[in-house]
């Protein structure tokens, strides 16, 4: 490998690096106005025009704020917590296909980070690190509110891993890779993985709201009985961090869950246009941010449209039905194709 | 099949080197911007207002533990397909491969089947 | 390059596994640790064995020490209730991991041997897709079934005994 392609995939780090940072600043921006607009309120509209800038002037305000840290608390590890949950949650995009490639003066360029052999374990490691930075935080705190909140936090996270690495593995045996850019490229034009897997893609998009603790899978956090759960110590851009993390979270699943289920880059007619290869690439990275919106926006759809589970029924959903389920769709799937081969 | 070699994780530790730098520039950032005003009240962790009785790390429920237990042994089951799914494909004449994960499937589903009995499982 | 990387994470691996041992407090044992698996995968990425350091990651970093850190909260090993170890219980436990260390390092030497004696690597005919987990695949299920089958049964008795353990019968737990 020598140093221009380094070069070149360093400025591609940092630029989808950037783009994920803006993309879950302008979800916070993004959820309150479809809060508003679902409980027939204005939402954000001081700062700038229709709150554009709203976003940026509470990234100011966190960064602004004091930072506390309680006196009972492990004040090494109450710094550790939210940073470990930052950096899990920006590594995880590191081996998403975002594009196909680009062929700049004769130079092949991916539009992805690394296509490694493991990425969808990839992202599977990442997820299950991502228990870290809720535990230490819950723990270090030394607060009953926080303790139990990350405990329950944990117990729900390892609970839908499970269920999550099962509902996948009919899509591997199906494409026969675990590398997620193979993944996406068999699924040509309109051949989606979701019209042939769609029980796979609805335990994967449950297990995706309660691995980014949104609605209603929230209890880590419930306002109403545990304050704020595992950060109800924090503030400033510690606060901010956790925060900002399940943001990030909310983009990176969107994203795994449009490439893995819906196609990823492809759209439909892809090569009875007659464009050029550059064109058709920018045009399907239009196509997959299309679809990593539309999920991002049925996340906070979701949000305000449904309550929140009670602790026993999300234990009862993950274990006795996820996973019978997953389990259940492996097998059919192995039949299936079995009875189609012969 | 491509080949697949050591260099493909370069990117990854350029990618952990960016977010590394992001995370410390954060927590620098906002420490050394914001105020810093002390006192013993502010500083004691927050109980509803009363003063804060005892220590947090109180022992709790044996369910959760068993919870992880549990995830323990079923995530690296779950592992264990992986191997087994990424080779089905090529498999599918070979009645056997498919026979060799349902034996597996139905110990598990065995073990599944105990805890759901005994209820280790239930919360209420 | 490699040999840089090869250096680092060794030291890492060394240093945070020192540090388990050597931290007062069972919830920084745990998180070093945890630095010392995700140094030990790196060594396995190096080494190409791409499947097995992600299920490194996964399964010791992911699962078994979230384990482990409830087990350290669960027990609650507070700083003041940590009962003082005598200095005897110290000197058996240095003879006792010597004596595992001084075993450790037998084996791996005669492993060393055994591999290139019986000509399964010499080191220029090795193929380094071996550890990528199509070609595990093919190994685990077909020369490797029985002990596969077998660790299921392994599986089972765990969960069962787990079960026991974690829920007796209609029989208040005092902790």
């Amino acid at each position: 490998m020598d140093i221009t392609i380094l070069i070149y995939q360093a400025i591609l780090v940092v630029f989808i690096f950037s783009v994920s940072l803006f993309v879950a600043m302008y979800s916070t921006y993004a959820e309150r106005k479809v809060a508003a607009f679902m409980q027939d309120r204005i939402g954000p509209d001081r700062a700038g025009p229709f709150g554009i800038l709203q976003p940026l002037a509470d990234g100011v305000k966190m960064f602004m704020k004091e930072e506390f840290i309680p006196n009972p608390s492990d004040k090494f590890l109450f710094v550790v917590g939210p940073c470990v949950a930052m950096f899990t949650a920006c590594i995880s995009s590191a081996v998403i296909p975002w594009g196909d490639s680009l062929s700049i003066n004769g130079h092949i360029l991916s539009l992805q980070v690394a296509d490694i052999n493991i990425g969808i374990l990839y992202v599977f490691g990442v997820v299950s690190m991502g228990v870290y930075g809720i535990m230490i935080g819950g723990w270090a705190s030394n607060n009953k509110y926080s303790m139990i909140g990350a405990i329950r936090a944990s117990s729900q996270l390892i609970s839908y891993e499970i269920s999550m690495g099962l509902a996948l593995i009919p899509i591997v045996m199906m494409s026969g890779s675990i590398s997620l850019k193979t993944i996406v490229e068999q699924q040509q034009g309109i051949h989606w993985n979701v019209f042939v897997q769609p029980l796979s893609f609805l335990i994967f998009l449950i297990c995706a709201f309660a691995e980014t603790n949104r609605t209603p899978f929230d209890l880590p956090e419930c306002e109403t009985e545990l304050i704020g759960g595992f950060h109800t110590e924090y503030s400033s851009m510690k606060l901010g961090f956790y925060l900002f993390a399940e943001y990030i979270n909310m983009f990176v699943s969107s994203a795994v869950m449009a490439a893995l289920y819906f196609g990823g880059y492809n759209f439909p007619f892809i090569h009875s246009l007659g464009l050029s290869h550059n064109a058709v690439t920018l045009l399907g990275v239009g196509f997959f941010f299309a679809k990593i919106f539309a999920f991002i926006f049925f996340f906070m759809w979701v949000r305000w449209t449904i309550p929140r589970f009670r602790y026993d029924q999300l234990m009862k959903l993950g274990w006795k039905i996820l996973i019978p389920l997953a389990i259940l769709n492996i097998l059919i799937t192995g039949a299936l194709m079995m009875i189609k081969a012969s | 099949m491509a080949t697949a070699n050591p260099i493909d994780y370069l990117p990854i530790i350029i990618q952990f080197i960016v977010a590394i730098g992001f995370v410390i520039f954060g927590m620098i950032g906002s420490h050394l911007l914001g105020p810093k005003k002390h006192s013993k009240v502010k500083d004691d962790s927050f109980e509803c207002g009363i003063e804060a009785q005892g220590n947090a790390r109180l022992p709790f429920n044996v369910k959760y533990f068993l919870t992880a237990i549990l995830f323990v042994l079923f995530d690296v089951e779950v592992i264990f397909m992986y191997p087994w799914a990424v080779n089905f494909r090529d498999n599918l004449g070979n009645g056997t491969w498919f026979w060799e994960m349902i034996l597996f499937v139905v110990f598990l589903m065995l073990g599944f089947l105990y805890i759901i009995k005994k209820g280790a499982l239930d919360w209420d | 390059m490699a040999p840089y990387f090869f250096y680092f994470l060794a030291f890492l691996a060394i240093f945070s596994a020192l540090m388990v041992v050597f931290s007062k407090n069972p919830v920084y044992s745990v998180l070093f640790l945890v630095m010392t698996f995700f140094a030990i995968a790196g060594q396995y990425i190096l080494l190409n064995a791409q499947f097995l350091a992600v299920v490194h990651i996964i399964v010791y970093a992911g699962a078994i020490m979230v384990l482990f850190l409830f087990v350290v909260m669960l027990l609650n090993l507070n700083k003041e209730l940590e009962p003082h170890k005598s200095s005897l219980l110290k000197l058996a436990g240095v003879i006792a991991s010597g004596i595992l260390m001084l075993t450790l390092i037998g084996t791996f030497r005669g492993a060393t041997e055994q591999v290139v004696g019986a000509g399964l690597s010499d080191g220029l005919t090795y193929n380094n897709q071996v550890g990528l987990v199509k070609n595990l695949g093919k190994v685990l299920f077909s020369d490797f079934l029985l002990p596969f089958e077998l660790s299921s049964i392994l599986f089972l008795s765990a969960m069962v005994g787990a079960v026991m353990l974690g829920k007796r019968d209609k029989e208040p737990i005092e902790l």
